[in-house]
């Protein structure tokens, strides 16, 4: 069975976090990527980029902005490669965003496992 | 400055916006929250080098400062009771404040920011206030960023201050109506900020990383308030794209590296990738300010992997733009730079010309000129350029700078 797991924080929070305190929440991942990697069982790693870089497709609508609705739930992600914003959000207009959201955010950090 | 000292005054200036915006918030009162803050970073002088830093320094000073100031008020009003002070921070209420939630915190700045551009301000007083409380700029810092005498300024200050003592400005955190109407002018005091940390005005250190993420934090928390404000957007845009730079701007002794000299691998590559989304998000929505088109100009040269790849053509068009937009004699200035590159030298000089009087008394007008009227091998007058230059650099790196710019002319000559 593949798992993800979904990290979620309270963005005010982290940012106001010393460098010091990042930097040893930093390690942490990175000691569970250096397990998993040794054992051949890491997938895709990804940091999402701050909310403030987020665009939300909603009811066909371009919102600014970051998906922000407790009553639904994650139940999927892409990751694409794109050369602008236009074209990512160009790709999301293909899915059905007629009964939740959809957000496209930029990736900070990506890794693509094995 | 001496290193053992160093970590208290990055340390200090990065808390300051904090504490001072918590303390105005109890105190309902600049003055008084001024002093308290400067008690609370005596004590921490006196303090710190043997206990360390503590683990939330602005917390601290506000919990320290607080008490001072609560003391202080009961003495004034009631000398002859005296009530024992409480002299260390490092008891159980202190663990209780350093709990806050940080967000709480960081909206005490930004209440404090909006407090300072109160329309019953008049503009000038809005950003001095600000710098002076927020930033905690002294008043010759800037007198000098606005090209004035420090008397004026003072003056000024003590003006803005007195209003807002007053009652004229009411301290209560302004309605969702206010905070739009006051929503640019807020966005470039933060801007300011950026720039005095960007740049400094004055003292020893030329850049001052703390004040720049300060700015940052507060543009983002700006940007999640206002998502739908494109120049919001832009203000993180500019900042970021700004301060990924931040470590090729001075070489190991300290001295500025120019833009076309700098290592781009010292860049920093995550804070770009963020910038340059920003800037084509901002761009999206198709209303364009002064902020998105200053972190588009930022952006093209970002996105140059080498200093001879810069699209000049682009950042004229941009400036041109900027003109437009918010006419100003330094956006001119900056615009003359990106045509010296463009068509020349002496089509860049052709630009300045007009502005001979307006920014007499402006460092970067006299550096430009000396370097355009080099480049056309008018050694005398770009020798007399670079002197004027530097009889205005602001800081020590802009001082070296210029020496050497001089240094090369002889060498030419």
């Amino acid at each position: 069975m593949k798992y993800a797991i979904l990290i979620y924080e309270p963005e005010a929070v982290t940012e106001a976090m010393t460098k010091d305190e990042g930097k040893s929440r930093i390690e942490t991942h990175r000691a569970l990527q250096g397990k998993l990697r040794a054992s051949g069982k890491l997938g895709p790693v990804a940091r999402l980029m701050p909310t403030t870089a987020a665009t939300t497709l909603r009811r066909s609508l371009v919102i600014d902005g970051p998906f922000a609705e407790t009553k639904e739930q994650l139940v999927g992600f892409y990751v694409l490669d794109c050369d602008s914003l236009d074209e990512a959000i160009a790709a999301a207009k293909m899915l059905p965003d007629d009964t939740g959201s959809l957000e496209v955010r930029p990736l900070g950090w990506f890794h693509r496992g094995g | 400055m001496a290193t053992d000292t160093a970590w208290l005054d990055a340390c200090l200036t990065a808390a300051r916006p904090r504490a001072i915006g918590a303390l105005t918030r109890y105190f309902r009162d600049l003055d008084q929250a001024e002093e308290a803050f400067q008690e609370a970073c005596l004590r921490a002088l006196r303090s710190w080098p043997k206990s360390g830093r503590p683990d939330d320094p602005a917390a601290w000073l506000i919990f320290v400062g607080r008490n001072y100031g609560v003391n202080e008020s009961r003495r004034r009003r009631r000398r002859e009771e005296m009530v024992p002070e409480i002299a260390d921070a490092g008891d159980a209420e202190a663990a209780k404040v350093e709990k806050l939630d940080n967000q709480a915190y960081r909206d005490d700045v930004l209440r404090l920011l909006f407090v300072c551009c109160h329309p019953k301000l008049p503009a000038q007083q809005q950003i001095a206030l600000a710098l002076r409380v927020v930033a905690g700029l002294s008043v010759p810092e800037i007198a000098r960023a606005f090209l004035v005498s420090p008397k004026a300024m003072e003056q000024r200050i003590t003006r803005a201050k007195r209003r807002v003592a007053e009652r004229e400005v009411p301290f209560a955190p302004p309605t969702a109506a206010e905070r739009a109407e006051r929503l640019e002018i807020v966005a470039t005091m933060i801007y300011l900020l950026f720039n005095e940390g960007y740049s400094a005005s004055g003292g020893q250190a030329h850049i001052r990383v703390p004040l720049c993420e300060e700015a940052i934090r507060l543009a983002r928390i700006l940007l999640r308030l206002f998502p739908e404000e494109a120049e919001m957007t832009g203000l993180l845009a500019l900042c970021l794209l700004q301060h990924s730079r931040r470590r090729a701007r001075l070489d190991a002794a300290g001295d500025i590296v120019l833009l076309e000299d700098q290592d781009r691998d010292l860049w920093d590559g995550e804070l770009i990738a963020e910038g340059l989304v920003l800037v084509e998000k901002a761009l999206r929505r198709g209303s364009p300010g002064p902020l998105q088109v200053q972190a588009a100009i930022a952006a093209v040269h970002s996105r140059a992997r080498r200093s001879e790849e810069t699209d000049w053509h682009q950042i004229d068009a941009l400036y041109a733009a900027l003109e437009r937009l918010r006419p100003s004699p330094v956006v001119t200035l900056n615009r003359a730079v990106a045509v010296a590159k463009t068509r020349g030298a002496a089509a860049a000089l052709g630009l300045l010309e007009p502005l001979s009087e307006t920014l007499a008394g402006y460092f970067h007008f006299h550096g430009a000129r000396g370097v355009f009227l080099a480049e056309l091998g008018e050694l005398a007058g770009a020798r007399a350029a670079f002197e004027r230059a530097l009889e205005l650099a602001a800081t020590p790196a802009e001082s070296a700078h210029v020496r050497r710019r001089l240094g090369a002319l002889e060498k030419n000559s």
